[in-house]
């Protein structure tokens, strides 16, 4: 995970380019020096053709091009606003487009890490600004007068009572130099008329009016549908299938096997192509229905051992036996724990779970003359580009793809297993395919969030003052390898800010896969670390947000030698801490017996969040307790500006209640290598009962340059309401989900 | 075997095995997407459509369990965006993925039809079997409130939005 807290992720220096297109219009592309030398490798690079953002027809039409895969995260509204407001158009008569795949002229096109927002919030506007620029040096010309003494507005330049519209100098702007990005000028804040009003989802009229415009929607001339089974157990090979019998079935055109790469014993990271067999038919439900006859004889290799039992026995023995590394030692921490007035310890736990978007994986392919085409809502298309070429031995060049809506992400499409498979089976097919997983395939073969225990130990002195911390981290992988988003970072909070601080951690090998769901490592962490600070909290006699106060006053330790270190910055993260505080009404209410406030901070891609919830727990019988989170207050710093207020606060709220989903009732399970879940009655999410009535955004605006909003607001939720439960009912709940320890949502 | 469907009020002919789910008879022969795929079990809504009037899950409804009722799909609620419903979850700028939003729209429609003016507690018990992975209740909540008050004021017209009119950047 790249932790870059205050480093303005801009490029250094861009290019503008302009080209005439066909029909009159003008298109402006924007590349930058960055992007030019990865194109060649780190080499210097020529410049490259032109992107293609924006496109002016004579008739005065602007439409605006998305780089980024939407997923639901609203950057095809977000991303061409920032243009729309620079190049001084009306909003309501821009046309919105998704951009082609093509990163040699959009640069990085991917949808994670909450960047979207840090690495576009420049460039995007300079595009538009150039373009603004542009046609006002176009009118300025025709009329012979200083540039200077133009303005703009709505899609046109004035001058002193005469006005063209950008439409009408296309043909002008064709024909000139490209402006200087250096040179441009930006509006200030206070002139935006986009950028910080609210704007409805690019596509919202398209999805209440049912149009098919996710990936499931694709249709193909000729196209079959795919059903796909593979082993229940990760890396199991195909023996044989009764491929014949399900060739007989009704309205199956095609069953065949694929073969995925090899490899050996249980690896930290398996093929992203496994072996299966595919059934081909003129409608989904036929060729999902012909699995049911299918009869595969598997070799299920080395991970048929796994069990969920066995990895928390496991665990437990290594916890207590010499950690095997050791990530990071300030201070003297075997010295400070001698000298604690209080030592507290706990063993924390989490487990696995599952993304499950709500539309299931699922790409469109079509190989033809030995191009592969394909349509996908994939996170990460570049890279699921590269895989399809690698594994199935097709030129980079000979796989084009295409960005579809996707229904929802959460970390689950960066992985691009999905797409490379409707790629391998469209190859075998020779016809137009569109594979579609199951929800069970889903849930069954997800790139799971990791699951990992905490062995917590800290001291405190006299005075309540946390003095030492140590954390043994049991997660999974091989020797130095952590399995994908099983790492913790050795400068997670509370590094720094207590002076005697080790970090060791211990693996074990696991036969799943796994990888970034929504604020990876961060969504457990935060569980884990504000939790315990409660307790210490508790401890120390202090209220919990006093305390972590004290604990950000806690000078920081600068290493040696250097440059600003990573990790929280104690300033942002006291703003949040006290907004929080404040908007709630931390300590200041008196509630009955049963109700109270929980607090919890965290800092992840590069978003600061502090949030508070008001929980009533009612208890039942001893091992039954029902929970309603009343209301959450959320606390954030992005930043200096949020672009679109109305998708900020929907996604800052949507982080909250996924959060609680994960919090109460997610739980992914093996046995026999197997894992156990299989669907939603399995795998709770949050229904609209349950959700908190009121959740409240609040923005702290800081000068720091805007960043993103997708992944931090979620994991303070988890402390918050874990503490909250504990400030109510006495109960103090150490592992995840909260349903095994006999609370349920009221 | 062949079955007449009386979707959207157009009778088709669907010559498909009679426990096929209307869901894929909806999607991939009749050519209506809107209506999406969740769950296959009846769990998370996405699926949802109007039989003869009520929210039913088209995932686990079989055809030869329509018999002769109307169906109604997002479709049908009015193909350019202007039934009630509609126009308050686009006011309300409800989606994220949006993926969920047509099984919401059809149950908030069947609980209109029947209580138009629900409250809080109405429209939880109505729309607590359509999951949000995204998390957007509060906003689906408070279109349903916004549909009800259109309703109730007559022939609905399209207003502005959340940023007024400037909102609408379609058709």
């Amino acid at each position: 995970m790249k932790r870059t807290p205050e480093k303005p992720m801009l490029e250094r220096r861009s290019f503008l380019k302009i080209s005439l297109l066909a029909g009159g219009g003008v298109m402006f592309g924007l590349t930058t020096e960055r992007q030019a030398a990865a194109q060649g490798r780190g080499a210097p690079a020529p410049p490259i053709d032109p992107h293609n953002f924006i496109k002016v027809s004579p008739d005065g039409t602007v439409t605006i091009l998305a780089k980024n895969p939407e997923v639901g995260q609203g950057v095809k509204t977000m991303l061409p606003m920032l243009i729309a407001d620079e190049l001084d158009v009306d909003w309501k008569h821009c046309k919105i487009e998704q951009a082609p795949f093509d990163e040699s002229k959009y640069t990085m096109q991917s949808a994670g890490g909450s960047t979207a927002t840090p690495v576009n919030f420049l460039p995007m506007r300079q595009a538009g600004a150039a373009g603004r620029a542009l046609f006002i040096a176009a009118a300025a010309k025709t009329w012979n007068v200083p540039e200077a003494e133009c303005t703009t507005g709505s899609g046109r330049v004035m001058h002193q009572g005469k006005s063209l519209g950008y439409g009408e100098l296309t043909a002008k702007v064709a024909e000139l130099p490209a402006p200087d990005l250096a040179t441009l000028k930006l509006k200030d804040p206070s002139e935006y008329k986009i950028i910080g009003h609210s704007q409805m989802q690019i596509d919202l009229h398209d999805i209440v009016t049912g149009k098919p415009i996710f990936a499931i929607d694709m249709k193909l001339p000729g196209m079959l549908h795919a059903a796909f089974e593979r082993c229940p157990v990760l890396g199991g090979r195909l023996v044989n299938a009764n491929l014949d019998e399900i060739k007989k079935l009704p309205g199956i055109k095609q069953a065949f096997v694929v073969k995925g790469p090899d490899f050996q014993g249980i690896p930290t990271s398996y093929p992203a192509l496994v072996d299966g067999v595919a059934i081909l038919a003129d409608n989904w439900w036929q060729a999902q229905q012909a699995r049911k006859a299918l009869k595969v004889q598997w070799d299920e290799g080395a991970a048929a051992a796994g069990s969920s039992t066995a990895f928390a026995q496991k665990a437990e023995e290594l916890s207590k036996q010499a950690p095997q590394r050791t990530l990071r030692n300030d201070g003297d921490v075997d010295a400070a724990f001698k000298n604690a007035a209080k030592v507290v310890e706990a063993a924390y736990s989490y487990p696995f779970i599952s993304h499950a978007p709500l539309e299931p994986q699922g790409s469109t392919a079509h190989f033809n003359n030995g191009k592969m085409e394909i349509w996908t809502n994939s996170q990460q298309p570049g890279s699921g580009r590269r895989q399809v070429a690698q594994i199935l031995g097709i030129p980079q060049d000979d796989v084009v793809l295409h960005m579809v809506r996707g229904g929802g992400g959460f970390g689950r499409r960066l992985t691009n297993d999905y797409m490379i498979e409707a790629a391998a089976i469209a190859k075998q097919a020779g016809v137009p395919v569109k594979l579609l997983w199951s929800r069970e395939d889903d849930m069954e073969h997800d790139y799971y969030r990791p699951g990992g225990f905490q062995y917590l130990k800290a001291g405190l002195d006299a005075s309540g003052k946390v003095i030492a911390w140590r954390n043994h981290f049991i997660s999974y992988g091989e020797g130095e390898n952590f399995v994908a988003s099983g790492a913790l970072q050795p400068f997670e909070f509370p590094q720094r800010f207590v002076s005697n601080y080790a970090l060791h951690s211990s693996v074990q090998p696991l036969g799943l896969r796994t990888g970034a769901l929504r604020a990876p490592t961060s969504n457990a962490i935060a569980f884990v670390i504000h939790s315990f600070i409660d307790e210490l909290a508790q401890a120390a006699g202090k209220d919990a947000v006093e305390f972590r106060m004290d604990l950000l006053n806690q000078a920081p330790v600068v290493p040696a030698g250097g440059s600003a270190p990573p990790g929280v910055n104690a300033e942002r993260m006291k703003g949040v801490l006290q907004l929080a505080a404040e908007k709630s009404g931390w300590g200041k209410k008196t509630y009955p017996k049963g109700t109270a406030m929980g607090i919890g901070f965290h800092f992840s891609h590069q978003g600061y969040f502090a949030e508070v919830a008001e929980v009533t727990v009612t208890s039942t019988g001893a091992n039954s307790h029902k929970v309603k989170v009343n209301k959450v207050w959320i606390a954030a710093d992005v930043g200096s500006q949020i672009v679109n207020p109305s998708g900020a606060d929907n996604i800052c709220q949507g982080g909250v209640i996924d959060g609680m989903s994960e919090l109460m009732n997610q739980k992914i399970t093996i046995e026999k290598g197997r894992v156990q879940q299989t669907n939603f009655h399995q795998h709770g999410m949050m229904k609209m009962a349950q959700a908190p009535p009121e959740i409240e955004v609040h923005y702290l605006k800081t000068t720091y340059g805007p960043t993103g909003l997708g992944e931090p607001a979620l994991p303070p939720i988890l402390p918050a309401v874990a503490n909250a439960i504990f400030n109510a009912s006495g109960k103090r709940v150490r592992s995840l989900p909260f349903s095994d320890s006999g609370f349920s949502w009221a | 075997m062949a079955f007449k469907l009386n979707v959207n009020g157009h009778t088709s002919t669907v010559d498909a095995p009679a426990d096929m789910p209307l869901l894929w008879a909806l999607r991939d022969i009749l050519d209506l997407r809107g209506t999406k795929y969740g769950c296959g079990i009846g769990q998370c809504g996405a699926c949802t459509v109007h039989l003869a009037g009520a929210p039913v899950r088209a995932c686990i409804t079989t055809l030869e369990m329509v018999k002769d009722r109307p169906i109604t799909t997002l479709e049908g609620l009015s193909p350019d965006g202007t039934h009630p419903v509609q126009i308050a979850w686009e006011e309300i700028d409800v989606a994220q993925c949006g993926y969920c939003q047509a099984g919401q729209m059809m149950s908030a429609a069947a609980l209109l039809a029947k209580t138009p003016k629900p409250t809080d507690k109405d429209i939880d018990t109505a729309l607590n079997g359509n999951l949000c992975r995204c998390g957007t209740y509060l906003r689906i909540r408070a279109a349903v409130h916004k549909a009800a008050e259109l309703a109730s004021s007559g022939a609905p017209t399209k207003s502005a939005g959340p940023a007024g009119a400037a909102l609408r950047n379609r058709e």
